[in-house]
């Protein structure tokens, strides 16, 4: 029975095409209250007074908190360190579940009311009286650094967490720059971008007084993660007393993985009031406290010599960090992003500095990619510029500077300037095959005719490179990582040979229910219908590090085929006994040991029967056919492609269509060629979204004035063509499953896709305009052609 | 609190409840029904994951009072199936993979049905146009327009 490269259909679709989904916001426990936040409406004060008496006397309120109740408790941790380059240890003020002096951002938590109804909450929040000192606040990271700028924390100077640097001596880099035959100079800004998973955040805390247990019903990516945090650090509670369950959770796309201040504070309550308490986001608070993504400032120089070869590349920017570091903070846009700007190309030379910046708004963390989109926003923006500055094609400048294709077996692996050694590569295939699907010279020839109609027609390039199944403990923890970044995975085998998988990773959309289903009934030689895969509970699933950095088959589901490498080398000794042969006589497929060159087998659920019923049983052999594993990747996973946008400006009005996008990916292995299909396309209208309709406004106050579906802008399905989308294979030689992991590429190499091609548009148009800034608004586009 | 006495049919069953003048449709029917199959995405209209069927006609339950159903017929996610047969729509959905973490997804399909009664073959821009006040974050859109594509055409020559 063979499963694997099969577009199985999702096993867990059932219950969410009938409504019958589990989210957290679903669960009602018996004499469950409700929590509702009082925040911050400013950016920036100090809090001079809170009153709750009025709450506390509001009929139906159990309970009202403040920071002072929380005693001896920090605050939530960051999960990375990341130092300043002269040594020093970075910056890391404490991020308090309720805030004592100052608010440092809008949305910051002043207090807790607990009520009856979710209506009641809301009502007595109304009541609490908050006086405010309100302060000078900064939201942009470069102004944020400027002497004389308001300060976040005071131990912060200059509001800079840390600086960092890496790749080639700056001077080198320099140098060739200065000798190079052209530079492409580009400014520009990463826009901040809210990650908007459609379920929000929900927690419920629920203190069991009789067993001193406490349980947290939490809509995460990680729930072992989570557990760790809160247990170790924040409320000083012993791990086993706690059990994290996180059923069907609504997308995360990054903004699930961090240790959020609302569930460390909704299982505090819960033992305060000893009762179940639960909080769930409006879509409001979600904009104010979601971890948003990107928020870069950027310089950067790319030097070519005379036939298009890249001879060095620099770059400076500003990490917008937010008000607090959220679990990943550090290692976005160090580790996870300036480690990719070798990109697919051979420059001998890279040198990358980071600022990392507090300001007056909410945490910055990873969002679908994490520092990989910037590293190729940064990269194809300038090597499509500076193709156009040279007058070349940005396809021939890019197979100009490929790295030679290499299978990392009978190749070595790539060494880049910037830390990372590749796992497998054959770049030039996907940019051809995507030219090949565009229609690369007819387009150019119709483009040529385009602008006679008043519409310019643009193309855009981006080959990008991604280092994804995070990742290997010892590496990410020399780098700074404050965790190991490996995945565990249980595969217990029933009497009756049906099995349950318990694995570390979790599902919030990428159908794990079905791929790892797949890979267990595949290798086992079972029907599907036999598996079960059992996540999201951390009494259920021994240890997990949970799902993120397209991690979850690569290292996840490493752990499992480990698990049945167990399961079928103890079978075979039971089977050996059974058939009464050697196990080396034996082979196992289709679900059942065979003696070679004979018609003697034992079936899979006689061998799972025989190791439970141990009457008639190897010597010394222990019963049972149950085995964990854990799986520490011995690399990242570095998937690749080529994304190609076509769009159509009006000349009038600046609006911009897009026409068609192409994107050839390379995953590795493909288990769900479904499911990998649908998780670049949802990649693609996120990065697609953060170049055309998506960004964060902040006014002068530090006010983020379009925190909801009214003014921020979401992709919708008619800003949006079908998609047009192939893959190449290049398997990953480091993992048994020879997978790369597809959950970011989508996002990660389509938005410089779409840039440059309202570039091109505009240069064709004769308007040669080296930036705009994102999102692409037509009034944006329109001025940069009328300036 | 000022109550309101409503008796409405939700999914072909008679209810008569008290809801407060303020209560939502989808806060009464996620609370006070427990059809939690109804999701609430946002607080301004905007994302149609709480879409469901009154009087045959898609809406956001956000934006209904409980106490305006009074005498009208609810349709949800949860009775969409007829006698454990999956409507050709949600059929559709599981068959093209038009859902991923699946929040959207009966807010989708409720929008699609009545979609479809009024276009029963509907263009891919058609389509489009149709969803636009649904968001859906994981899947591009792609296979949820695929999915009401295929409905339909199943769909095709079926009374509804």
């Amino acid at each position: 029975m063979s499963f694997i490269g099969k577009s199985i259909k999702r096993v867990e679709d059932k219950r969410f095409i009938t409504g019958k989904g589990k989210y957290t916001d679903d669960i009602k426990l018996v004499g469950m209250t409700h929590a509702h936040m009082v925040r911050s409406p400013y950016a920036h004060a100090r809090v001079t007074k809170i009153d709750t008496q009025a709450a506390k006397d509001h009929e139906g309120v159990v309970a009202v908190f403040v920071g002072s109740d929380i005693e001896g408790i920090a605050g939530v941790p960051t999960g990375w360190q990341v130092n300043f380059k002269n040594g020093d240890t970075m910056k890391e003020p404490p991020h308090p579940l309720l805030i004592r002096d100052n608010v440092r951002h809008v949305g910051d938590a002043i207090a807790v009311v607990i009520a009856e109804t979710k209506e009641i909450a809301r009502d007595a929040a109304d009541l609490v009286e908050v006086e405010y000192d309100v302060l000078d606040a900064v939201s942009d990271p470069k102004e944020a650094v400027k002497e004389g700028a308001p300060q976040v924390h005071p131990d912060a100077p200059n509001n800079i967490c840390f600086d960092w640097a890496l790749g080639n001596p700056v001077e080198d880099v320099d140098a060739a720059l200065a000798s190079a035959h052209h530079v492409t100079s580009l400014d520009f800004v990463n826009n901040r971008v809210v990650p908007n998973a459609m379920e929000p955040r929900s927690a419920i805390g629920h203190y069991d007084e009789t067993r001193d247990h406490y349980t947290l019903y939490t809509s995460t990516q990680n729930p072992h993660l989570i557990r760790l945090l809160l247990c170790a650090f924040v409320l000083g509670i012993p791990e086993h007393k706690v059990r994290i369950v996180s059923h069907d959770v609504g997308g995360g796309f990054g903004s699930k993985i961090f240790h959020y201040t609302e569930e460390a504070l909704m299982v505090w309550v819960s033992k305060q009031i000893k009762r179940p308490v639960k909080w769930t986001s409006d879509r409001s608070e979600a904009f104010m406290t979601d971890a948003h993504g990107r928020d870069h400032v950027t310089s950067a120089q790319m030097g070519f010599d005379e036939n298009g070869k890249i001879v060095a590349l620099k770059a400076d920017t500003y990490a917008n960090l937010g008000a607090y570091l959220a679990t990943f903070a550090p290692a976005v846009p160090t580790y996870l992003h300036g480690t990719l700007l070798q990109g697919l190309y051979t420059t001998p030379l890279i040198n990358v500095n980071v600022t990392a910046v507090f300001t007056n708004t909410n945490s910055v963390d990873a969002y679908r990619g994490a520092g990989r989109p910037e590293a190729t926003y940064l990269l194809e923006r300038l090597i499509d510029l500076g193709s156009l500055e040279m007058g070349m094609d940005p396809a021939e400048v890019r197979r100009l500077n490929f790295i030679p294709a290499f299978d990392g077996v009978n190749q070595p692996g790539y060494q880049t300037q910037v830390a990372l050694q590749y796992d497998s590569g054959d770049y030039k295939p996907v940019l051809e095959r995507a030219l090949q699907m565009v229609g690369y010279e007819d387009f150019r020839a119709e483009q040529a005719k385009s602008s006679s109609n008043g519409k310019l027609l643009g193309i855009g390039f981006s080959t990008y490179i991604e280092a994804c199944g995070i990742a290997p403990s010892a590496v990410v923890g020399a780098l700074g990582a404050r965790a190991g970044l490996f995945e565990s995975a249980q595969v217990r085998v029933q009497p009756t040979g049906k099995v349950s998988v318990y694995t570390g990773s979790h599902s919030h959309g990428q159908g794990h229910e079905t791929t790892f289903v797949q890979v267990v009934a595949d290798k086992l030689g079972i029907p599907m219908e036999d598996v079960d895969l059992v996540h999201g509970d951390s009494d259920a699933v021994a240890f997990g590090m949970g799902t993120y950095g397209s991690r979850s088959l690569a290292v996840g589901g490493s752990a499992i085929v480990k698990s049945i490498d167990k399961i079928l080398e103890k079978g075979a000794k039971i089977a050996a006994h059974k058939l009464e042969a050697s196990v080396d006589d034996l082979e196992y497929a289709e679900g059942k040991w065979t003696v070679k060159g004979t018609d003697k087998s034992i079936a899979f659920g006689d061998v799972s029967l025989t190791a439970y019923v141990p009457h008639d049983y190897p010597e010394g052999l222990e019963p049972g056919l149950d085995f964990s594993s854990f799986y520490d990747p011995a690399n990242f996973t570095y998937p690749f492609g080529c994304h190609i946008a076509i769009v159509e400006v009006d000349k009038e009005t600046g609006k911009v269509k897009l026409k068609r996008f192409i994107a050839v990916d390379d995953v590795g292995n493909v288990i769900n060629p479904m499911i990998v299909d649908g998780q670049i396309h949802g990649g693609l209208a996120q990065g697609i979204g953060q170049a055309l309709h998506e960004g964060t406004i902040y006014d002068e106050s530090g006010q983020l004035i379009n925190g909801s579906y009214m003014d921020y802008t979401m992709p919708r399905a008619d800003d949006l063509p079908s998609f047009e989308i192939d893959r190449t294979v290049t398997p990953c030689p480091h993992n048994p499953l020879g997978v790369k992991g597809a959950g970011e590429a989508g996002c990660i190499g389509s938005t410089p896709a779409v840039v440059n091609a309202v570039i091109d548009a505009l240069w064709k148009g004769g308007h040669q305009v080296k930036d705009i800034r994102m999102p692409l608004t037509s009034e944006r586009v329109w001025e940069a052609m009328n300036n | 609190m000022m109550s309101n006495r409503i008796t409405t049919t939700i999914n072909g069953q008679s209810v008569t409840k008290e809801v407060e003048g303020r209560t939502t449709l989808s806060t009464f029917l996620r609370e006070d029904m427990n059809l939690t199959g109804t999701h609430i995405g946002c607080d301004t209209s905007g994302c149609g994951a709480c879409t469901v069927l009154l009087d045959g006609k898609a809406v956001k339950s956000c934006t209904i009072l409980a106490a305006q159903v009074d005498g009208s017929e609810v349709k949800t996610i949860e009775g969409l199936a007829q006698n454990g047969q999956l409507h050709p729509l949600q059929a559709a959905f599981k068959e093209k993979h038009g859902l991923q973490c699946g929040f959207c997804t009966p807010g989708m399909i409720m929008l699609a049905v009545d979609f479809l009664e009024s276009n029963p073959s509907p263009s891919e821009d058609e389509i489009r146009h149709a969803l636009e006040g649904n968001f859906c974050r994981c899947t591009g859109y792609h296979n949820i327009v695929e999915s009401i594509k295929h409905a339909a055409e199943n769909m095709s020559g079926v009374p509804a």
